[in-house]
């Protein structure tokens, strides 16, 4: 039976795992003039999506892919040592892809947040795995796993989340109107679902994959810029 | 990078599944003060602190809706030192942050308790909200509604989750009752009659700066935790 409940749960924003406080760069970029409009804000979700979205749903499908193994097998005695050394290897896959470091504190307070629910919702040994404060990715494709979700679902969920936030950021900042708002992130769809196919391909013939530091890297310089202007202001209404 | 918020020092001080209910909730007595924007919640944080500081270690989380205010107020009038104050952004919606989506403040208050060991008391203040704002039980083992008499003295008989359900409702600014024409008495009474033998307490954080009243509620909110737990 396909499961996909747990994914709704995973992507829904009544999740409390602390989203709704940060705004994936929108607020800063609607200080600066950046975001403006509907059209704007598209641009910048697309923006967003193909590059801190396809790395976020490259590493929630690697921690997912590495996860399941003991979710699968739960008398595997040293698999949770083995986890932890692959989990930790994708927490530091994600600092190297995250030069930010207003970045790099958004993503591990949504991981903490992401953690405390999840191992709640879905209690599971797998989650003593994760190292303190993980990149939200890690958290999230743990979450999945446990979850008894796919590698693929992973990567829609970390993708989705990279859309949906900003733009429930920009609706509240910029008063817009929410059925508007909603028909720009209907309208990414598709392309939530190719970046969470393009992170999660068939398997090699041979059953070889590639290692943790094939997983894409795309960089945003202005999203990056966005994250550390923002963070030395005083009159923000996001933590970032 | 901003000194407020900041979770790099942050170290869990206890198992990881401690926080699996209300009841099993170790640390410090976590007391929500919510109401509307004006009514007196940072001036009642700020007494409280001042009266309560040298009985319990204490500290304070707010949630301004913009900026730092709250938390500069407390700094500025050196009611705590710095490291006992965390300010939380709420992402423009101080009532999600509070009951819906408690993360940011479960962060602030955890923060606390780990740069603090023998932390007693928290307050978590509420940005301020409407009659509809109430904190979650994760977040907070009791809550204080502060409304104010220059709101109007209808408001108790509006109701709603705040004056209703609160642990303890404060009708605060006595004192301008005869100014802006409000009947205290309809006030206690319409209080008394919507909230079911909780207390209400009628104060002038003016007239009476320490908050007497306040705080003598929470010492005894304080003892009953400790004694629960015998």
């Amino acid at each position: 039976m396909a499961v996909t409940a747990a994914l709704l749960t995973l992507a829904d924003s009544r999740l409390p795992a602390g989203g709704h406080t940060h705004s994936g760069g929108v607020e800063q970029a609607v200080a600066a003039g950046v975001v403006t409009d509907p059209h704007t804000l598209e641009t910048f979700l697309r923006r967003r999506l193909g590059t801190s979205g396809l790395v976020a749903a490259g590493l929630a499908a690697a921690a997912c892919r590495s996860a399941t193994t003991v979710v699968a097998d739960p008398t595997a005695g040293p698999a949770g040592a083995a986890l932890a050394v692959l989990l930790t290897g994708l927490d530091a896959e994600a600092d190297a892809r995250t030069p930010s470091p207003a970045l790099r504190q958004a993503s591990r307070q949504q991981g903490r947040g992401l953690v405390r629910v999840g191992r709640r919702a879905w209690p599971h040994r797998a989650w003593q795995a994760l190292p303190d404060r993980p990149h939200h990715p890690v958290a999230l494709g743990v979450a999945a796993a446990v979850g008894r979700l796919g590698a693929r679902d992973a990567a829609t969920a970390a993708a989705y989340l990279s859309v949906t936030g900003p733009a429930t950021a920009a609706q509240r900042l910029l008063a817009m109107d929410p059925i508007t708002v909603a028909s720009v992130t209907a309208r990414l769809s598709p392309d939530v679902d190719t970046v969470a196919a393009v992170v999660t391909p068939a398997p090699a013939p041979d059953g070889s994959a590639v290692g943790p530091c094939w997983l894409p890297a795309d960089t945003d310089p202005l999203l990056d810029l966005l994250a550390e202007v923002h963070a030395d202001r005083k009159d923000r209404f996001f933590a970032s | 990078m901003p000194p407020d918020h900041n979770l790099d020092d942050y170290v869990d001080p206890y198992p990881a599944d401690h926080r699996d209910s209300p009841e099993a909730r170790r640390g410090p007595l976590r007391v929500g003060l919510g109401g509307p924007v004006g009514s007196g919640k940072t001036a009642l944080a700020a007494a409280l602190c001042r009266t309560l500081g040298a009985e319990y270690d204490l500290a304070v989380v707010t949630n301004d809706i913009y900026t730092t205010e709250d938390a500069d107020f407390l700094r500025r009038n050196a009611v705590l030192p710095d490291d006992r104050i965390e300010a939380v952004q709420t992402g423009c919606c101080p009532h999600t942050a509070i009951r819906d989506d408690i993360t940011a403040n479960l962060d602030a208050v955890e923060l606390l308790e780990s740069r603090h060991r023998g932390l007693e008391l928290v307050f978590v203040e509420s940005g301020g909200d409407n009659l509809t704002a109430s904190f979650s039980y994760g977040l907070v083992d009791v809550q204080v509604f502060v409304v104010d008499v220059a709101g109007g003295d209808k408001v108790p008989r509006k109701g709603g989750p705040g004056v209703t359900g609160a642990d303890l409702l404060v009708v605060n600014k006595t004192d301008l009752a005869p100014m802006v024409g409000a009947d205290l008495g309809v006030m206690r009474r319409d209080s008394d009659a919507v909230r079911g033998g909780k207390p209400t307490l009628l104060i002038s954080l003016r007239e009476d700066p320490a908050a007497t009243e306040v705080a003598a509620w929470v010492r005894g909110r304080v003892r009953a935790r400790a004694a629960q737990r015998v």
